[in-house]
C-alpha cells in the first residue's frame, strides 16, 4: 500500500495534464477504442448537458488520515489543501440563492478540516436539509477529538456514507490500509448504536463499494445482499443501501492500471460495458463540484483533473444559475467510469 | 497467424464463432446466458461452479474470464482456491475410484 501521496511521491501522474494525455492517445488516439465523445455521439447525447442543479458535492479539502490505493483525489495526510471559512461562507451564499437540495461533503477526510462543524451548522440554519458526509469510517477511531462525531452526525441528521471495499479483513486492509477493516468496523458499531443504518431508522447509512483491482464492480443488488449477510453474521452490522461505484482510471488508480500492465484491458472493459442508458442520469447532470479553493468543476473527477466548468463563471463566488445550468459537460475518457453497465455515481448505479 | 495456440486477445472475439453459423452461434450464446442467470443456484454459486470446471478442463480463457467474474461479484481468492479443490478433488477421485477397476483385474488374474 502506498503510504505518500502521488504528489510527494513527485510522480510523473500526479500532473493532471500527464494523465489526460494518456487518457487520449493510444489506443483512443489509434482509433482501435472510440473516445467518449464518439460514443456518446452514437446516440446523440452529446454534448452532454447540465440540468438544474440539485446536488452541490464540497470538497473540503485533500487532507485524509488514510492513503488508499486507488484514491482519485490522491489524499494523505500529506495534503495540506483545505478549504478556509471564507470559502465555505461564499458556498452558504450560494445555496441560499438556488435550488439545490443536498449538500455533500467529500475530501480527504471532510471531518479533519477545523472548519467542518461550523460549515454544517451554518448551513443546517440557511435551511439544508439533506446533508451528505463522505466519510471514511476510521477518523471517527483516530482521534479523540473525533470520538463524538457520530452525535455530531445525529444531531443535524447527516446521511453518512462510507467507503467498505469488502466483508472480509484482508481485502480491505489490502486496499485501504493496515488495520482499517477493524477501524471501519468499530466505527459502524457506534454508528448503529446511535440508530444509524438500522431498519426504518431516518438516520441513513449508507455503504460504499469499488473494486480492489483492476475489474468492474458486480450487480449492485447482488453485492449489497452479500455485503449485509456477512455484516450481520459476522458483526451484527446493519446498514441501508449498498452503492456499487466504478474506479474511473485517473490518478492512484491509473497508476496502479499502467504499473500493473492492466490499462488497456480496463479500458476495454469499460468501453464494451458502455450502457447508453446511464448516460441520461451520470451525476454531472445535477451536481456541481466545488473545489477547497472554491473553484467549480462538472464532477469530482474532472476536479482532479483540472477540468474546469464549461462557463463564464468558474469559481463559486461568481455563481450564477444561469450561466451554468445548460452548459456542455467537459468530457474525457475517464467519463466510461460512470457509464459501464448499470452505470455508476456517487449514489450508486443510474441505470 | 499467432504462432502460439492460445492467444488472450481471442477471448474477446469469442463472439466471432456466430460468423460462420450464426443459426447455432446464436442459439448457443443464448443457451450460456440463460444458464448463467440467476435461478435455483445463485449466479455467485455458478460462478464458483465456472470456476473450478474452467480449471478441470483446462480452459485458459476460462480461467482468465471466470477468475475476473468472481472478484466482479465480490469471491474471495480463498473461496475461489476452495472451489478448485473441488475440482481437483473430484479429478483425482476419478483416476483412483478406477483403481477398484484395477484390483478387480489383478484379482482375476493373479488371485
Amino acid at each position: 500500500m502506498a503510504i505518500k501521496s502521488l504528489k510527494k511521491q513527485g510522480s510523473d501522474l500526479s500532473n493532471s495534464k500527464r494523465q489526460l494525455e494518456l487518457l487520449s492517445n493510444g489506443i483512443f488516439a489509434n482509433g482501435e477504442l472510440p473516445t467518449f465523445k464518439n460514443k456518446i455521439s452514437e446516440s446523440n447525447q452529446f454534448p452532454l448537458k447540465a440540468k438544474t442543479l440539485e446536488i452541490l458535492q464540497v470538497n473540503v479539502g485533500y487532507m485524509c488520515n488514510q492513503v488508499c490505493e486507488h484514491c482519485h483525489v490522491d489524499a494523505g495526510p500529506d495534503r495540506k489543501e483545505i478549504m478556509t471559512r471564507e470559502t465555505m461562507q461564499q458556498i452558504l451564499d450560494v445555496i441560499k440563492t438556488t435550488g439545490a437540495h443536498t449538500l455533500d461533503l467529500t475530501g480527504g477526510a471532510p471531518e479533519m478540516n477545523p472548519d467542518f462543524r461550523w460549515f454544517v451548522e451554518e448551513a443546517s440554519k440557511i435551511g439544508i436539509k439533506d446533508f451528505i458526509v463522505r466519510s471514511n469510517l476510521t477518523i471517527i477511531r483516530a482521534n479523540k477529538k473525533f470520538y463524538d462525531l457520530p452525535d455530531f452526525f445525529k444531531k443535524h441528521n447527516i446521511h453518512v456514507v462510507s467507503s467498505m471495499p469488502h466483508w472480509t479483513r484482508g481485502k480491505t486492509d489490502k486496499q485501504r490500509g493496515e488495520g482499517v477493516f477493524d477501524m471501519s468496523i468499530k466505527a459502524l458499531q457506534e454508528l448503529n448504536e446511535r440508530g444509524y443504518g438500522m431498519p426504518d431508522s431516518n438516520l441513513k447509512l449508507d455503504l460504499v463499494y469499488n473494486p480492489s483491482g483492476a475489474f468492474l464492480p458486480g450487480d449492485q443488488a447482488a453485492m449489497e445482499k452479500d455485503f449485509k449477510k456477512a455484516l450481520l453474521e459476522d458483526f451484527n452490522i446493519q446498514f441501508h443501501n449498498l452503492f456499487a461505484i466504478t474506479n474511473l482510471p485517473i490518478s492512484r488508480f491509473l497508476d496502479y492500471l499502467i504499473a500493473s500492465e492492466n490499462y488497456e484491458d480496463y479500458m476495454y472493459s469499460l468501453v464494451e460495458a458502455y450502457n447508453p442508458a446511464a448516460v441520461k442520469n451520470v451525476m454531472c447532470t445535477n451536481t456541481l463540484s466545488v473545489s477547497w479553493d472554491g473553484y467549480l468543476y462538472d464532477c469530482d473527477f474532472n476536479q482532479m483533473l483540472e477540468l474546469p466548468v464549461n462557463s463564464k463563471v468558474k469559481h463559486i463566488s461568481q455563481y450564477k444559475q444561469e450561466l451554468l445550468e445548460g452548459r456542455n459537460i467537459v468530457i474525457s475518457q475517464h467519463c466510461y467510469g460512470c457509464t459501464a453497465g448499470a452505470g455508476s455515481s456517487c449514489q450508486g448505479v443510474v441505470a | 497467424m499467432s504462432n502460439t495456440y492460445y492467444d488472450p486477445a481471442d477471448l474477446k472475439k469469442f463472439g466471432k464463432i456466430s460468423e460462420w453459423n450464426q443459426d447455432l452461434g446464436d442459439k448457443f450464446f443464448e443457451y450460456y446466458g440463460k444458464v448463467f442467470e440467476e435461478g435455483a443456484l445463485s449466479a455467485r454459486e455458478k460462478s464458483l461452479i465456472a470456476l473450478a470446471v474452467a480449471h478441470t478442463e483446462q480452459c485458459p480463457y476460462c480461467i482468465d474470464a471466470y477468475t475476473k467474474d468472481g472478484l466482479q461479484r465480490g469471491i474471495t481468492k480463498e473461496e475461489m482456491m476452495e472451489a478448485l479443490h473441488v475440482g481437483a478433488a473430484i479429478k483425482s477421485g476419478a483416476t483412483l475410484v478406477h483403481g477398484v477397476q484395477m484390483m478387480n483385474k489383478v484379482n482375476k488374474l493373479d488371485g
